[in-house]
Order: structure tokens, then sequence, then C-alpha cells
């Protein structure tokens, strides 16, 4: 069925679709119209699933942990400050390895206090465990709503469903919504590996030494260190995970089929932008304007972001004049986050790119086209590699 | 469409045990984790089955020394037996005992008896 | 309503700990565990956020408890009854009974949020409180409920300026239909307590008084004793308030009218209460007087 609505909306009829049991709800702007939308879908009945309306985004995710190691399918939502506030159940639902989805939509942090979008929220928890996807528009949102239950589901791990606040969120886009029937041949039900059970006792996320220790059988379990050793080999395997997961959507549903990187002429480009979310469909303007002008550039929006693509990345961009890394976090003292990785991507590849950091986009700060092209197209002309130290886009004062 | 069949029933199969083991911190019951906290103890509880009220009478009574242990090592039979291994010798029974029938006795003179 | 009383020889044998665990010799919150346990039986899933429970229970990958347990962040105890709670309504199973045990640090102060939540929302689970006074699992620091003037690592002088938060009674503010208080010293009657909160639909609150010898400064042979000793002093008072009805029990209740025991003799058993002088104490017997007071005017139908 297709539909013309808002980023948020396509998010709650994904979480609708997915079968979701519980869902924890805390209002964040620009997250708010999503939880409310599922309230509606739950209140009327059209979605089958308990609605929890927490009393902060702490307790957001600690209802979701709490569910999901009792046995059922969760979600919540959150943006900006909401995110951090649950950042210890981060870490918490990634190292008890629990497959929950959050959609977050993506806004700057105070202080000082913004409400609009960059990506700093997400960005800045990378190091958590979960699995991150950024969406470009709403078919997307939709699509990856459904496809991160099956990823996390998979892999055991928890995955962040990113999309940009206001930007996606409040904006009214065509999309597909898929059939309950397709979804449901796409995402099997949810079998949990150790839930609470009475029949089966088991004392979950307890202390652990830092040594392996017998258990009362007399077998040796792991120490800290193995278990969260295996939480980053299994984030490893999540890259193949996600491009088959990517591989059986198309299948099924005819989209798909670029996993990691979206890229747009990049074929035989010299230049390559790197970007994530919607500036990176935003960037095919530009694109198009400079292709006019004979010069040779192309876009690639990464989607997945965590765990890092390094190898398709360094396949992309290694052998390039030039890669312009243009992103709206920043590591504050030193560089764009993304930056960091692409940078480590490419370390040891052969033909190593000239290369270059655009921090802009903070706090919402408002992104011109006209201002995008100006900065790639001189990018291009120096064609200078500044490997250090980001140039800031849109400053004003 | 999201019932969740067999939720969490992994301890009858070893494999899944071990595949799943690794995946998250989960314990088992069991007695011990904190070794044999029986070794804790300074002074042993030693209950004289001539005062013991349930031993005296024969039959099902007072039991607060059961009531009471915090380690549950007392077991509520006539006459009650305290399990060693783990008693840590706090000597709540001997305090809460309205028969004065538990006395405490160095650990070490009854290991050098045991000699 | 009065609750049905369970005597020892009526109280089940079946343990649902296993020994050999990593609490102190003498520790009060094992008391009240196990009994706690027997009242909540099989069919149950426990909460636990970091405090001495988590210790006792166990490290991995031995458990004390034989019971499901899902070991939880320190502010999350409450909205993670929560969460199971969904998922059991989510999965068809209403008798799984659910209880949250955390201590009074993850209860008053860092936990009270998420317990006011879940108060406010019905969630229809148990809250075990024990109150050992302070953070002890961390090493005996002060907490919202620790008693005046009492020294504790972080008031090791000049003791506790502050009064003890009294929890239960902003629990009760929740209009919640259980809120009780209990004591490891009268196991009987805070199992009855647990038993009857299982029968009532909505959150129940249950704070049980947890003498801690090795936090407290007393030799482990007087847990029960001292236990004893604040409820017959009138420090700790076991009662219930059901729908809003208030009422003493066991042996609070027989307190009416009677007698109580000085509170300097309870003072007089622990190390902690060093800091108290003669003029601290006629304070805080003039408070338990005035409190007990009103009780019997309560009790008398004088509002």
């Amino acid at each position: 069925m297709h539909i013309i609505e808002a980023g948020n909306v396509a998010a709650a009829m994904g979480v609708k679709l997915a079968g979701v049991q519980v869902v924890a709800a805390y209002p964040i702007t620009p997250q708010t119209p999503l939880t409310e939308k599922l309230s509606e879908l739950v209140d009327s009945r059209e979605m089958d699933a308990q609605y929890i309306p927490v009393e902060s985004e702490h307790s957001a995710l600690s209802v979701c942990i709490a569910a999901s190691s009792a046995g059922s399918r969760a979600f919540t939502a959150t943006s900006a400050n909401g995110l951090l506030y649950m950042n210890e159940q981060l870490h918490w639902a990634a190292g008890a390895r629990l497959p929950i989805v959050m959609c977050v939509v993506n806004r700057g942090i105070g202080a000082p206090w913004t409400v609009w979008n960059d990506h700093q929220d997400a960005m800045s928890q990378r190091d958590t465990g979960w699995i991150q996807i950024y969406c470009c528009d709403h078919q997307q949102i939709i699509d990856t709503v459904i496809q991160a239950f099956a990823i996390a589901e998979t892999v055991r791990a928890p995955v962040m469903v990113c999309y940009d606040g206001y930007i996606l969120s409040h904006t009214y886009m065509p999309f597909d919504i898929p059939e309950q029937a397709d979804v449901e041949k796409f995402l099997p039900a949810f079998t949990p590996d150790w839930a609470l059970n009475p029949q089966c006792p088991a004392n979950l996320n307890t202390v652990t030494l830092p040594e392996p220790r017998a258990d009362v059988r007399g077998n040796t379990a792991p120490g800290y260190m193995e278990i969260r050793h295996n939480l980053h080999t299994d984030l490893r395997r999540t890259i193949d995970v996600t491009a088959d997961t990517d591989a059986k959507f198309k299948d099924v549903f005819g989209r798909g089929g670029q996993p990691f990187i979206e890229s747009y002429f990049c074929d035989d480009a010299e230049q390559v932008v790197v970007c994530m979310g919607s500036l990176s469909y935003q960037m095919r303007d530009v694109v198009d304007e400079l292709r006019k002008e004979g010069v040779s550039v192309g876009v690639c929006g990464l989607r997945l972001y965590r765990p890092f693509p390094d190898r398709a990345v360094a396949e992309a961009l290694s052998g390039r004049k030039n890669v312009f890394v243009f992103e709206k976090a920043l590591s504050y003292g030193y560089e764009g986050p993304l930056f960091s990785d692409i940078k480590a991507a490419l370390y040891g590849t052969e033909n190593l790119p000239k290369i270059r950091n655009f921090i802009l986009g903070l706090g919402g700060r408002e992104i011109r086209t006209r201002a995008l092209y100006e900065a790639v197209k001189t990018a291009c002309s120096e064609n200078q590699s500044k490997p250090h130290d980001p140039d800031f886009i849109g400053l004003k004062l | 469409m999201n019932d969740v069949k067999n939720p969490g029933n992994s301890g009858n199969d070893s494999k899944k045990q071990e595949k799943f083991a690794c995946r998250t911190s989960h314990s088992e019951p069991g007695p011990g984790d904190g070794g044999r906290t029986g070794s804790w103890r300074v002074l042993r509880p030693v209950i004289d089955l001539d005062k013991c009220i349930p031993a005296k009478r024969n039959k099902a009574a007072c039991f607060n020394c059961w009531l009471y242990c915090p380690d549950g090592v007392i077991t509520k039979t006539i006459p009650p037996t305290i399990d060693y291994e783990y008693c840590k010798g706090c000597e709540i029974c001997a305090e809460e005992c309205p028969a004065d029938a538990i006395t405490m006795v160095e650990e070490t003179l009854i290991l050098m008896e045991e000699k | 309503m009065a609750t049905k009383k369970t005597t020892i020889l009526n109280l089940p044998e079946e343990e649902y700990v296993h020994p050999g665990n990593r609490a102190c010799a003498g520790c009060g919150l094992s008391i009240v565990y196990k009994t706690g346990l027997k009242a909540l039986g099989r069919d149950s899933i426990l909460v636990v956020p970091p405090s001495c429970l988590t210790v006792l229970q166990g490290l991995y990958p031995i458990a004390a408890t034989q019971l499901p347990c899902l070991n939880v962040t320190f502010a999350s105890t409450a909205a993670a009854a929560t969460g199971v709670l969904a998922a059991m309504r989510a999965q068809k199973r209403p008798d799984v009974q659910v209880a949250a045990w955390a201590g009074d640090g993850g209860t008053s102060d860092i936990g009270l949020q998420a317990l006011s939540g879940a108060c406010e929302r019905g969630e229809d689970f148990i809250f075990i409180c024990y109150d050992n006074e302070a953070y002890m699992n961390t090493g005996v620091q002060r907490s919202g409920t620790t008693p005046q003037h009492v020294l504790t690592t972080t008031t090791p002088f000049t003791g506790k300026h502050q009064r003890k938060k009294d929890v239960p009674a902003i629990i009760a503010a929740h209009g919640i239909d259980y809120v009780a208080t209990a004591s490891a010293a009268y196991p009987l009657d805070f199992y009855d307590k647990v038993v009857k909160a299982k029968s009532i639909p909505g959150p129940k609150y249950i704070h049980v008084h947890t003498p801690c010898p090795a936090g407290w400064g007393f030799s482990p042979r007087y847990t029960v004793k001292i236990g004893r000793m604040a409820v017959e002093t009138g420090l700790f008072d076991l009662y219930e308030r059901e729908k809003g009805q208030f009422r003493l029990t066991g042996a609070s209740e027989k307190m009416l009218d009677k007698k109580r025991k000085p509170v300097a003799d309870y003072f007089a058993t622990q190390n902690r209460f060093k800091g108290m002088d003669a003029e601290k104490i006629r304070v805080l017997q003039a408070e338990v007087d005035e409190k007990w007071a009103a009780y019997e005017k309560v009790a008398q139908g004088i509002c």
C-alpha cells in the first residue's frame, strides 16, 4: 500500500509490521510523533502490543531489556539527551545480547540545548556494541526497522535505526507499506536464547569474574573478557549478516541491494564525497551540478555505520584522487568520528586518496546545497590532503 | 505470530548450552558459590539432644534454629541437623534456641578430636 | 482484613536458596530472602539491582537462587520488573509472580524514580526493599534510609545529620493498595505479608528492616535479637496499609498500651551509634513516644 506520511509514521508502521510485543514510550523532540503514532495503533487495537508509558528514557530501555530477557520482541525510540540518559543501558543491552531495536531520531545534544538535527547523539554511542544503520528516506526507515529485527535476532545484538530529526522525521514523503503476510515470511517469530522461565531457572547478567571459573557441573565457564570478545566477533560477522538480510529483503520486497554504501556516480569518480543520512541524498544534487561542469565526482552514502564495514569502505574509496568526508558530528578537540573510521579503513591499502573532513549542520545549522556545492568544488580544485584539523561549513561568526 | 515456544529451555540440551554459554553470563542454581563456607567457622554449633525441644518430645515443635538460620543449613527434622559443610558459625541458632540446647564449640578443638 | 498467621510448624520446609553463598555470617538479608522466596513460590521471576543480594545470589556461573532472576542496573529495578510483566502479558503467562528485591539505596535513592513510575502505572508486582540502612554492598556508605546520627564511612565522625527517609510513606502516597513494613527478626510476619501481597492486584510494597552485623557493628549472633529490639523500642514498626487502612501487626500490635524498651538500649548494642549522646537520645526517645501516642489514638479510633 502506498502512502504519503511523515518519517516518524513510517517508523511506527515498521514497528507494527514487525510484530513488536512490548513498546516502551517516552516523549522527546523530534521522536515524539513516533511514540504518539504507536500509542494510537495500540489503543485502537490495530497493533497487539503492550505499550508502557515509562517515566524516563533510562526506564524505557530498562523495560525493553527486561521484556526481551523474558522472551518478547521489544522496541523503543528516542533522540539526543534521551539516548544519553539511557547510555548505561545501551552498554547493558549489548552485553546482555538482547535483540532490541530502537529508532534514534537524530538530534543535537545539550549543552547548550538544541532540538534540531545533527548526528552527535547516535555517533557518540558508537562504542556501545549496538549496530547502527542510517536511513536516507522514509522508505528506508520502514524497511530498515523491519530488517533491524531480522539482523538483531540473528546475531543477538541490539540495533539502532537512525534517521534525521525534522528533515526526515517530520517531512512527508511517499513510501510503500509492505504487506503483513510478506513481513511474516521475511521475519520469523522471535526465539530467545535464555528467557526468564520458572521451568528452567537461570540468573542472568550475574557478576562475572575476570578469570574463567567452574560451573555447577564442573565445566569451565568463561570470564568477562571471553563473553565480551564474543560480542565483538558476533558484531564483526554482522557485516555479512546485514548483507544477507538485505539480499533476502530484496527477494521478498524488491528493494535494497546496497547494504553498506549507497553509491551515486561513483564508478569512475576521481573525487568521492562520503556522508550519512539525508545529507547523502542532498549531496546528489551537488554531484549532478558538478558533473555538468565536468568535475569527476560521486557520493557514497554510508548506511551501516556500526559495525564499521571497513573492507567495503576501503574498496569503495581506495585509488580515488580525493575523498571528502562530510559529517554532522565531532569528536571534540579532534575530528569527525566518521573521518577517523575512514582513515583507519584506508590504512594499509595501496593508492591512498587525499582526504579532507568537513563538519557541518551542528545543532541543525542549515545546510544549503549551494554551500555544499561551493565546498566540494573548491576542495576538488584545491586538491590538497588535509588529514587533520577538520573544516567547518556554515559557521556565521 | 510471536509465540515464544520454548523459552529458555536449553537446560536439557548441552550442545545448545555450550553455544549460548558465551553469549551472556547466566548462572545455574547450585550450592557453594562462595566455596566451602563451613571453612569460615571459628565456632561450631552443637545441638544437645537432651535439651533440644523437638528431640526431647520426639515431635514437631520449636524449630527456631531452622527458622532463623540465615544459610538454611539446619533441617526441620526431629532432631534438627546441621550441615557443617556450609554452616558459617554465625551463632544465631545458639542465641535463638529457647532451651539453650546449642553450644558454640571451638572449631579447632573439634578438628583436633577428629584427628 | 487481618493477616492469616503462619506458624513455624506450618511454614513450608522447601528451600529456594542454596547454601554456601557469599552472604556474611549472620546476614539479616539471608533470613529475609529465604523466607520471602518461600512465600513467592516457584512460579516467580525476580529482578535484582546491584546490592548485597547480587553477591548473595552469586557470581557467574553459579547461582544461589533457585528461581529465574534478572540482574539489572541500579536505577532500573522497578522499570525492569515492568518489562518482565509486559512480556508475561504479551505471552499470556499471567500466573507468573514478578518480584523485585532491592536494598535501601536501590529503592529510596537511585531507584526511587523507577519505583514511583511503576506505582503510578499500577504494575502488578511486589517490590521488596530490604533496608539495612546504608549502602552495605559497597562498604557501609550512608543512604537515604540511614537513621539520624549513625556513623557510616561517609558520615564517619559527626554521623548522619539528616533523618531517615520514610519510604513506605512515600510509596503509600501513590495510592497503591498494599504497603507494609516487616523485619528480619519476625520472619513469619514477613512471610504472611508476602503471601497476602500475592493475592492483591497492582503494585505492592514491603519494606523490611534488615540488621547487618558487619555494617551496624555487632556480633552476628545478635542479628535477630537486635532486629527484635528495633521493634520493641518502637523505632521500627510492623504495619500494613491495605487500601489506605492502617494497622499495626505482630509484635508492634502487641505493644500498644504497653511499655516499650528504651531506645538507648537499642543504640547501645551497635557500634554505628557510637556518636549518640544523652541529648540526642532524649530527642529520639521523645519522637518515638510521640509517634506511638499517635498510634494509640488511631487504635482508639481518635483521629
